[in-house]
């Protein structure tokens, strides 16, 4: 009888209708993969070409990336989103200000996305470089032997087989991103963590939601493992297996 | 090392970072640096954090070791839970498990009779135990994965050429296994060690009084956003040089070859 009433009880507390608070956590689901997704993919942008000016830029280009790849790995998330986060908003505003225009707010999707990015970035820039490293050096000799602009050889060759050796790292920097997004929560913005706070203090039924919010993520882990084992596999078509 | 500094376009950018200190010493504000006050919370903050930090990471690897052997060559009816609590653990934010313990767990206790005339209710209601646990138990997690790899690797001849001296298992264990395994992993237990520091800011939410908080509660007193956050990034970067040249020591005084 109790466990029933209690059954029911959580049920209606993880309801989709408003009584329930089961759409506003799907809601904070769907903002945290947005963000994550966002900021894995600056990530990529800003990874690529990290790890290409670590690899071919000049000196000094070299020594800049280094000291944002070691400063961004040696600080906390936290404090860097806390940091990126006032001084992106604070930065644009002066600038608005400054061009004679009013202050804008700036949206938490687009902040979220842009500090995890960077952070992302850093990690994403060693990841690539290992990956690129790690290409022969043979492919790349015969493709700028055949002729090939830099920027032919980056897509044609390089890049997509540098993919299979870097998609493990990808796929544990994904994980990170999907994590990190929780992070957010400290900035007030309505990612699932911070929902999840949101009903578990308006009902008092902390347990529940806190437990319901670490079913969703584990549910996003799973699938974006297997996911990422599908792809790889994608990848390595062609390739000789290392051994049975 | 300080002969790479001293090629010219790299003591160009030590004077420049320099200009950029001494700019943010100077125009920065710095008072709230002298309140008594706040010197005494910040000395207190570094030190809860170190102490998490090291505990965490003691008790967590202690905890890492069984599950690690239980997943690479522990029976299914071991290998299963363990490797779902790793699941558990890195498919969730740490953050989140936090606040699974100390708000959702810790919201159960008071509804059992009696407990709060027990001994065990002082440790219940504060967010110190919880902070170790929740850190503890993420270390595991991760690392319970890195061990089931460093145990795996340790080349089976060695595990064999202890059994035909006639060692008993524990012996072995104690011996051969463990420390190889434990060798092979020393500059990823760095890397994480790294990532377990970066880890503990995150006990602020949930009312500890470690350095982040501190520079919190500076910032809302005082109203000044941008230097305690500076402050702190330069703590942890301290914090990680040091976990860094500690793992590098570390490392030099093993001998390299295994065998």
């Amino acid at each position: 009888m109790l466990s029933g009433a209690l059954l029911s009880s959580t049920l209606d507390l993880l309801a989709l209708n408003p009584p329930g608070w089961g759409a506003v956590l799907l809601w904070g689901l769907w903002n945290s993969v947005l963000i994550a997704a966002g900021a894995f993919a600056l990530g990529l942008v800003i990874g690529t070409l990290g790890a290409y000016g670590k690899l071919y830029g000049g000196p000094v280009t070299r020594d800049l990336l280094a000291v944002y790849t070691t400063v961004v790995r040696a600080v906390p998330e936290l404090i860097l989103i806390l940091i990126l986060y006032f001084a992106v908003t604070d930065a644009l505003n002066q600038g608005l200000v400054a061009l004679g225009r009013e202050k804008v707010q700036i949206s938490g999707l687009v902040a979220g996305i842009l500090v995890l990015g960077v952070v992302q970035g850093a990690y994403a820039t060693e990841v690539l470089r290992g990956a690129i490293l790690a290409v022969p050096s043979g492919q790349i000799e015969a493709a700028r032997a055949m002729g090939m602009s830099p920027l032919l050889l980056a897509r044609r060759v390089t890049l997509p087989l540098m993919l299979a050796l870097a998609l493990p790292g990808l796929a544990n920097l994904w994980l990170i991103a999907t994590k990190d997004t929780a992070l957010l929560a400290v900035v007030g913005f309505a990612e699932l963590t911070q929902s999840t706070r949101q009903a578990a203090s308006t009902t008092k039924a902390f347990f529940t939601f806190y437990a319901a919010a670490g079913v969703l993520y584990l549910g996003v882990s799973i699938l974006s493992t297997l996911a990422f084992a599908w792809v790889e596999r994608r990848a390595r078509r062609g390739q000789r297996p290392v051994s049975g | 090392m300080i002969r790479a500094l001293l090629i010219p376009r790299r003591l160009v950018m030590l004077a420049i970072l320099m200009v950029i200190v001494a700019l943010v010493a100077i125009y920065g504000r710095w008072d709230w640096l002298g309140n008594p006050k706040y010197q005494a919370l910040i000395v207190r903050g570094i030190g809860n954090t170190l102490i998490l930090l090291v505990l965490t990471m003691a008790i967590g690897m202690a905890l890492a070791i069984p599950l690690g052997l239980a997943q690479a060559v522990g029976p299914w009816y071991l290998a299963y839970p363990a490797r779902a609590f790793c699941s558990v653990i890195r498919g969730t934010p740490l953050l989140l498990q936090l606040f699974l313990l100390y708000y959702g767990i810790g919201s159960l206790f008071p509804g059992i009779p009696g407990i709060r005339d027990s001994w065990a209710w002082p440790y219940l209601r504060d967010a110190w135990y919880y902070a170790v646990l929740g850190l503890s138990l993420s270390v595991a997690g991760y690392e319970g994965e890195v061990m089931r790899g460093a145990f795996r690797a340790v080349p089976h001849g060695q595990l064999e050429a202890a059994r035909a001296m006639g060692m008993p298992r524990l012996t072995i264990f104690r011996r051969i296994w463990l420390p190889q395994a434990l060798h092979r992993v020393l500059p990823t237990l760095g890397g994480e060690t790294v990532l377990q520091l970066k880890a503990t800011p995150l006990v602020a939410m949930i009312t500890v009084v470690d350095i982040y908080a501190v520079a919190s509660r500076v910032r809302s007193e005082t109203l000044i956003t941008y230097e305690p956050l500076m402050l702190l990034a330069v703590v942890y970067m301290a914090i990680t040089g040091v976990i860094v040249l500690i793992f590098r020591w570390f490392e030099n005084r093993v001998p390299q070859r295994v065998a």
